[in-house]
């Protein structure tokens, strides 16, 4: 038998969790956008993704199909890689765009000004409070007088998924992340919280972590109105979580 | 007008819509986008209970006896507040204008208020247009979609000069009350279309008028709940919200729910059915009758009585709009606590 020289269906998969929805803060394969994906024996990837509906912001979109494109493509044996983004009324500008490697604003001509970093950056802060939601919410459960949340840091915490990604979310902000860091700062400035602003920045972290579990509770609803079979890697939630 | 044990609710329907989105409105070469909006208005149907779904053929147009069973015969609402949304590009006679629904809702008198519309991109015309609307409807609010696509701009800010020139001249022809509706494009498209940004700068610099955001700012509801605790005339549309998760996501309707009573209140959320994207029937009932989880994580939030009940299904929207409620659907005295609370 001769090794394994391009990279399965399994490690296209793989990739494609790397990338997420930026407003839900999910890989797309578990909110089921990956309608398919496939390679070919001489490294032709092909991944076909899809949306909740015609007519989701075209920003976001875009944003997923160009990852997914860097992610398939970063991959050691994929030697070409098409993401083809279905039934969305800017398919041919998102899917011409990436293909041709030409950036948000050239793929809008004259409907867009800029890039998307300031975008992506906005929704990585928002995905920060929420997960600063996640980490704290069961220290207060159980007991954790907030002040006490003040002088934490990552460190101290229980290890769980949801630090992990709280970790992975601040250190793409290039906001620390390591054992030493604090718990608590501002996800813009990365300054240290004050006992003052304590409530209003626990209050803030809640609401932002439900606002994107609803929109993320609506996305899924709506995506299975539209297609009646499960994506690449979906994940369904549960009743009683959702 | 609803009834349960005992307790009497004044229904005014916030946000319903008397569409024609039929193939025989849609515009040629814009076959698609008419096709799409439909389809996705259809998809957040399915939100609902599966016995409320309608076929997609019904969907598209439905008809005048229709919305008269399905909102007042039972639906249980006293008054109804039409708000137009035109998309022209896309629709030839537009999704559903303040001349459609005012020529329906003159045929039953005392049940409709006709809201109108402004497109800040349509220039002098435009504004001789909303002035012949507010003569002619006697409309007091407005309906703004800031997403709507004009000519090849894909959308507007509430707080572009050109639309504060608009706020002014609605101000001066009366309007009190604008509801806006974010959507998912805007001039340039590298922002974010849903941030609600500007119509916190609107709601600052216009304080004798009302905004009322449509559902809540979805999906933003974190910035929409921010601004809304600095603007004492912002307001929350709940259209969607009791649509959209009640039935589909209990957990998070009710996370939701707490949250728009911490930071905006029971004085200033807005009942809205959405109709004919749900019917008003299920949500009243559902809401009048629902209250949050026995669970410790929404122990902490306000509590919502049939007081605040009564303030979200009728009573706060008919301060808005001038609506005369019968003393028997009014709250009691302020000091009495009210049962089920």
């Amino acid at each position: 038998m001769s090794a394994q020289v391009t990279a399965p269906r399994e490690g296209i998969l793989r990739a494609l969790e790397t990338v997420r929805d930026p407003e839900l803060d999910e890989p797309i394969t578990s909110l089921g956008f990956v309608a398919s994906c496939t390679v070919s024996a001489d490294g032709d990837a092909q991944v076909r993704l899809r949306l909740p509906t015609y007519f989701c912001a075209p920003n976001f979109a875009y944003l997923m199909v160009a990852d997914a494109y860097d992610a398939v493509s970063a991959l050691p044996g994929v030697r070409h890689a098409e993401v083809v983004l279905e039934d969305h009324f800017a398919s041919d500008a998102i899917n011409g765009g990436v293909a041709a490697q030409a950036g948000f604003a050239r793929s809008f001509d004259g409907e867009a000004v800029g890039e998307l970093h300031q975008l992506r950056a906005d929704f990585l802060r928002k995905a920060v409070m929420a997960g600063t939601d996640q980490v704290c919410r069961p220290l207060l459960a159980a007991g954790t007088d907030p002040a006490a949340l003040l002088a934490m840091t990552l460190g101290e915490l229980p290890p769980s998924r949801a630090l992990d990604r709280l970790r992975s979310r601040r250190a793409e902000l290039g906001l620390p992340a390591g054992d030493d860091a604090p718990l608590l700062i501002d996800p813009a400035t990365g300054v240290l919280v004050e006992m003052g602003a304590l409530p209003l920045h626990l209050r803030r972290a809640r609401i932002t972590r439900v606002s994107i579990e609803a929109n993320s509770g609506i996305c899924r609803g709506m995506l299975r109105h539209r297609y009646h079979t499960n994506g690449q890697g979906e994940t369904v939630l549960s009743s009683e979580d959702s | 007008m609803y009834e349960s044990n005992g307790e009497r609710y004044f229904v005014v329907d916030g946000h319903m819509h008397y569409w024609n989105a039929a193939p025989d409105n849609w515009v040629p070469g814009a076959e698609q986008y008419a096709k799409g909006w439909i389809e996705c208005f259809h998809a957040y149907q399915g939100l609902g209970p599966p016995e409320t779904h309608w076929s997609l053929d019904h969907f598209e147009k439905y008809s005048e006896d229709d919305l008269m069973k399905d909102v007042f015969e039972d639906g249980y609402v006293d008054v109804a507040i039409f708000q137009p949304t035109y998309l022209k590009e896309w629709y030839k006679e537009g999704f559903n204008t303040t001349e459609r629904n005012a020529l329906m809702g003159e045929k039953h008198p005392g049940k409709f208020i006709y809201n109108t519309r402004f497109d800040p991109r349509d220039g002098d015309m435009g504004l001789e247009q909303l002035k012949r609307n507010v003569d002619r409807f006697g409309s007091k609010g407005l309906k703004l979609y800031t997403a709507e696509w004009n000519n090849g701009s894909r959308g507007y800010k509430l707080s572009d000069p050109g639309a504060y020139r608009y706020l002014e001249a609605a101000q001066n022809l009366g309007i009190k009350n604008i509801h806006v509706h974010k959507g998912p494009t805007i001039w340039p498209l590298d922002k974010d279309a849903f941030d609600v940004a500007d119509v916190d700068h609107a709601a600052t610099d216009f304080p004798e008028l009302n905004f009322i955001i449509e559902h809540v700012g979805l999906p933003r509801i974190e910035d929409f709940c921010f601004m809304a605790t600095q603007e004492p005339n912002v307001y929350a549309g709940l259209a969607v919200v009791i649509g959209g998760l009640m039935h589909a996501r209990p957990n998070f309707f009710a996370k939701v729910m707490g949250e728009l009573m911490f930071w905006v209140g029971e004085d200033k959320m807005l009942f809205g059915s959405d109709y004919a994207i749900w019917e008003p029937k299920w949500q009243i009932e559902g809401f009048v009758n629902w209250n949050y989880p026995d669970r410790e994580e929404f122990s902490d939030y306000p509590a919502v009585t049939t007081r605040s009940k009564k303030k979200m299904l009728g009573l706060n929207a008919a301060r808005l709009y001038d609506i005369e409620v019968p003393a028997e659907y009014q709250l009691k005295d302020d000091a009495q606590p009210v049962a089920g609370a």
